[in-house]
């Protein structure tokens, strides 16, 4: 039950966490920690507006997204053992994602407005080449951890900081795929709502009320899902069930939302063309990642 | 001294990815300054000649090829981009499969004692390689030279495996050669610009006599 609990309940905090960090750099004070869960209230209390034009599949989509990032959520293991799990579940898990982005994609081209579908082609290219490297990488880790499944990804290792150059060749890797995925700074401006380089905001422009809410949860979740992954490659669980698990995996998920929020606060929005490329350079890190992991054995 | 040979690595991707020339001289510069530790690793601390091949190495490697390619940049006013033959993203996938070539030829090469990591020759080939590379895909007179001293540090790291061996004199002599042909290329540089108003080597294919 507990996995559950935290899976669904503490995802928006992150996000607070996120624009706290952006604030402190920039030296305002910024929103209060719990925004994200005030601002899912009062959209979840509106009435949903939708387009004339739009199909059943605008009306689903939201849920659908939102269910595949749930289910997804289930099969990492966020506190102790992962609710569900079965040999080979990390393809499972990286294509429950996908199907999570399929969604978004087909639900922004419903409408039918020249926009949003730019968005869509935005994502679906970048989406293409972020998941390369995250394949590549998600390879590199059963190899080292001799196993296909998430399971037992992240508990095979005993509980303390790994330090090896694979290892931080795999986190840089994930981090990055992170900040792709989830539409964060160097590649897409979160907050931005005015402007044509933006992709993930601008797929969800149709939306409104309760459907823009799950929608809004669900990113949070998403990110929520990452940032476990990431921090467990760096630094895998403490134990089991119970309060210190549960304890160091809230510092360890925050940590990584304040190394997001630095990310963010430090770097600017790269130029579109120069996405594709950095997306590469990720793919030719993690191939590096996978060579020196079969030729030098990885640690040293 | 498997830290180094991945900052080595990550840092000829870096200049094989990034538009910026400057940025790219900085990444040489890291790149030789992380090569200077390598001699105390495989000798040891207190090994006079390895800590004089660090100092040498750091200073020529770090310090001064740098400023002299900074400073020729200054003079030949250059404008700050690479401009390379192929695209910046095919050069680094291309980088990319040059690695994993040369990581796969690892059985077909001699191994190495325990001091060397198993990733010490592979590395060096990518290194010598992605420097080729360089060379040959950038216009650019400056870049030539950076793709030059990439190509050099990958020597240098095949070298780093008979420094038991070699006598002080031949390193230092190398580094001593190096210098020289970063300054005679500076010159150069310099003269392909007040000859041409710029340092495309391109324009050198159309020479021919006046009549």
């Amino acid at each position: 039950m507990t996995p559950l609990l935290i899976l669904t309940g503490t995802p928006p905090f992150f996000l607070g966490v996120i624009a706290k960090t952006k604030a402190f750099f920039a030296g305002r004070k910024g929103p209060p920690l719990l925004q994200a869960y005030y601002d899912l209230a009062k959209l979840l209390r509106k009435g949903a507006v939708v387009s004339r034009s739009a199909s059943w599949l605008l009306r689903i989509a939201p849920v659908a997204i939102l269910a595949s990032l749930l289910v997804a959520g289930l099969l990492l293991p966020i506190v102790g053992e992962a609710p569900l799990h079965f040999e080979g579940d990390l393809i499972l898990f990286a294509y429950l994602l996908a199907v999570g982005r399929f969604f978004t994609i087909l639900a922004a081209q419903d409408v039918g407005s020249s926009f949003e579908g730019m968005g869509a082609s935005r994502e679906a290219a970048f989406g293409a080449l972020s998941e390369l490297s995250f394949f590549l990488g998600l390879l590199v880790l059963s190899i080292l951890h001799g196993t296909v499944s998430l399971n037992g990804l992240f508990e095979a290792t005993s509980s303390r900081l790994l330090v090896a150059p694979v290892i931080f060749l795999l986190f840089g890797t994930f981090f990055f795929t992170l900040l792709t995925e989830n539409s964060r700074m160097p590649i897409d401006d979160p907050t931005t709502h005015l402007e044509l380089t933006m992709i993930h905001e601008v797929m969800i422009l149709d939306y409104s009320g309760p459907d823009l809410g799950l929608i809004l949860y669900g990113a949070s979740v998403k990110l929520f899902l990452f940032m476990v992954f990431v921090s467990q490659i760096l630094w895998p669980p403490v134990g089991y069930l119970g309060p210190l698990a549960i304890g160091a995996l809230l510092l360890k998920v925050t940590g990584v939302a304040i190394g997001i929020g630095v990310v963010e606060a430090a770097v600017a929005r790269l130029r579109l063309i120069k996405i594709p490329q950095l997306l590469i350079a990720n793919f030719v890190v993690t191939a590096l990642a996978l060579l020196v992991m079969l030729f030098g054995k990885g640690i040293g | 001294m498997n830290w180094i040979l991945i900052g080595v690595l990550l840092s000829a991707f870096f200049i094989l990815g990034i538009s910026r020339l400057s940025a790219c001289i900085r990444a040489v510069a890291f790149q030789g300054a992380l090569l200077s530790v390598l001699p105390i690793f495989v000798k040891g601390w207190n090994d006079p000649h390895a800590l004089f091949l660090f100092g040498g190495t750091l200073i020529i490697k770090a310090m001064v090829i740098p400023s002299l390619l900074f400073r020729s940049i200054r003079e030949a006013t250059i404008r700050e981009e690479a401009e390379p033959i192929v695209s910046l993203h095919l050069s680094l996938l291309g980088g990319g499969g040059i690695m994993v070539a040369a990581f796969s030829s690892l059985n077909a090469l001699p191994h190495l004692a325990p001091p060397f990591s198993p990733l010490f020759i592979p590395a060096a080939l990518s290194i010598v390689l992605i420097g080729l590379f360089l060379l040959i895909s950038r216009t650019k007179a400056i870049s030539q030279v950076i793709g030059f001293l990439v190509l050099d540090n990958g020597i240098f790291l095949f070298g780093m495996t008979l420094v038991a061996e070699f006598p002080m004199t031949v390193e230092l002599g190398v580094l001593l050669d190096l210098l020289v042909g970063v300054f005679v290329m500076g010159i150069m540089i310099y003269h392909i610009n007040r000859t041409f108003d710029h340092i495309d080597t391109g324009a050198l294919a159309t020479l021919r006599d006046t009549e």
